[in-house]
């Protein structure tokens, strides 16, 4: 086994009582003594703070902000040359078969693509930049820096009080702000449903900002698992469970974040691995469909699970991806993939669970109101 | 009170015996969400899986400790399984079994040495 990665804020976790599991390599935080539940309540209510430090954090420079954006188009299905300075917008890699192969998070930040991406991917995704846009233009891992994220209502009142310029940004708007004489790269986004911010911070200051945030009497510490339940409510794919290589775009229902200038008839149509596959999909509609699911019960039902179409049917329709106890919704909750047949909202289609087979209703996602400052 | 090295304890209640899961095993599943229990009248044998519960993080099997006959269930705790993280050994016990052999008990732990087996 080799060993576990630590992220700046490890021994905070640690010293904050933190049950800590092996999460993409690192030794990560998967809960604190205030327990998953209350930690998911807390991000809802009034403001959650996660260590995201696993994840990649990636600079991509040319000449001009156009050639770095220029370049990405060429992997990703995505308007990156007209995002404005200062904006971000959500993307993802994709494959010469249509699959995706990772999902991320891009930033017009003047001279360059600010790019961050899932940990469990990050070295495969900064390779395969290299690759295709070296030495062009220059593709650099920022491994000094950490990441946190801070969720919750009460985020923009706990952030402004370092920076008052965070109270003037919008939903994914980008910035540089100074938070106790710290440079954060900020970004207002997250991976809960709620308003937010994401913060890039040099490794050395980073434990000292999490306490002055924590410090704050809204502000508790949450973890991975807490960030799980979170981030299925609000109907958000986890990647390699609810979108991978073999799921295209238009499969795993995420064809709104093509932007119109890339798709057919646009200005810059296609020209991303698979685009002809995406392209076909879009117009003539994919053979399954990730849906959101609500079981009937009280009992969860989680990834793999098979779904079919009725109590007695031999051969299942498709399966649960994501799923679990949604606190919040207070009850289960569960995403998954269906045959485009069974895909309406409002099917009910069925679970089976322990032997037996047990009913869910296609449900619109979100499962909780996003609370996004529009 | 008696315990398995399932982290169940035995309370003794007349001629039935009162299980549910210890404190230490609450803390480990984490928040329960989920409790099937048995019903009533059931007869089960020595480990069969009788009851799911499922914590925030994954699905779990709680086995009988002994043969016998199920005489009462923990509806409370089917309605608010947080009662076993709030109370294990208390609001928070699963069922009543009648044993069909006591001789079952007498290899299990006191509470000492379920103390020692835990650290």
């Amino acid at each position: 086994m080799t060993q576990l990665k630590e992220t700046p804020l490890h021994a905070l976790h640690v010293e904050l009582g933190a049950k800590m599991v092996p999460f993409a390599g690192y030794d990560m935080p998967v809960q604190y003594p205030l327990g998953v539940l209350k930690e998911h309540q807390q991000t809802r209510a009034k403001a959650g703070l996660f260590d995201v430090s696993h994840m990649g954090q990636v600079v991509v420079k040319g000449a001009t902000y156009a050639d770095a954006a220029a370049g990405l188009e060429t992997l990703i299905p995505i308007d990156i040359l007209d995002l404005g300075e200062d904006r971000q917008r959500y993307g993802f890699f994709t494959n010469d078969d249509g699959g995706i192969e990772d999902d991320l998070m891009l930033a017009n930040r003047g001279d360059h693509v600010f790019v961050v991406v899932n940990a469990a991917c990050k070295e495969a995704d900064i390779a395969r930049m290299k690759a295709a846009l070296e030495p062009d233009l220059s593709v650099t891992e920022i491994t000094d820096r950490a990441l946190l994220a801070l969720q919750g209502p009460s985020a923009e009142a706990v952030l402004a009080s370092l920076d008052e310029r965070a109270a003037g940004m919008n939903f994914m708007d980008v910035a540089t702000l100074d938070l106790n004489g710290i440079e954060a790269w900020v970004s207002r986004s997250g991976y809960t449903g709620e308003d937010g911010y994401e913060i890039s911070v040099p490794a050395d200051a980073a434990e000292a900002l999490a306490k002055s945030l924590l410090a704050h009497p809204d502000v508790e510490a949450i973890g991975l698992g807490a960030r799980d339940s979170l981030r299925l409510e609000a109907g958000l794919c986890l990647y390699g469970h609810d979108i991978d290589t073999t799921t295209s775009p238009v499969e795993g229902a995420l064809t709104w974040a093509i932007s119109k200038v890339r798709r057919a008839g646009g200005a810059r149509a296609g020209g991303f691995p698979g685009a002809s596959q995406i392209m076909a999909q879009m117009e003539n509609g994919a053979t399954r469909k990730r849906v959101g699911l609500l079981p009937e019960g009280r009992a969860p039902m989680r990834e793999g699970v098979p779904l079919f179409a009725s109590e007695d049917a031999t051969d299942p329709i498709g399966a649960i991806t994501s799923g679990g106890f949604g606190p919040t919704v207070g009850g289960p909750v569960a995403m998954g993939y269906v045959a485009k047949e069974h895909a309406a909202l409002g099917t009910t289609v069925f679970g089976e669970l322990r032997g037996k087979r047990q009913p869910l209703t296609l449900t619109k996602m979100p499962f909780t109101p996003a609370n996004f400052k529009r | 009170m008696k315990y398995t090295e399932e982290h169940e304890w035995l309370r003794a209640e007349g001629d039935v015996y009162v299980v549910g899961i210890t404190e230490h095993a609450t803390s480990q599943l984490g928040d329960l969400v989920f409790v099937e229990l048995p019903e009533v009248g059931d007869t089960v044998a020595k480990d069969d899986e009788i009851v799911v519960i499922e914590s925030v993080k994954a699905a779990s099997d709680i086995l009988a400790p002994i043969d016998g006959e199920i005489t009462e269930v923990n509806t409370a705790l089917a309605d608010d399984p947080s009662l076993a993280n709030s109370d294990a050994i208390g609001e928070g016990w699963f069922f009543k079994i009648r044993p069909s052999d006591a001789s079952q008990l007498d290899d299990m732990m006191d509470e000492a040495a379920y103390k020692e087996m835990i650290g």
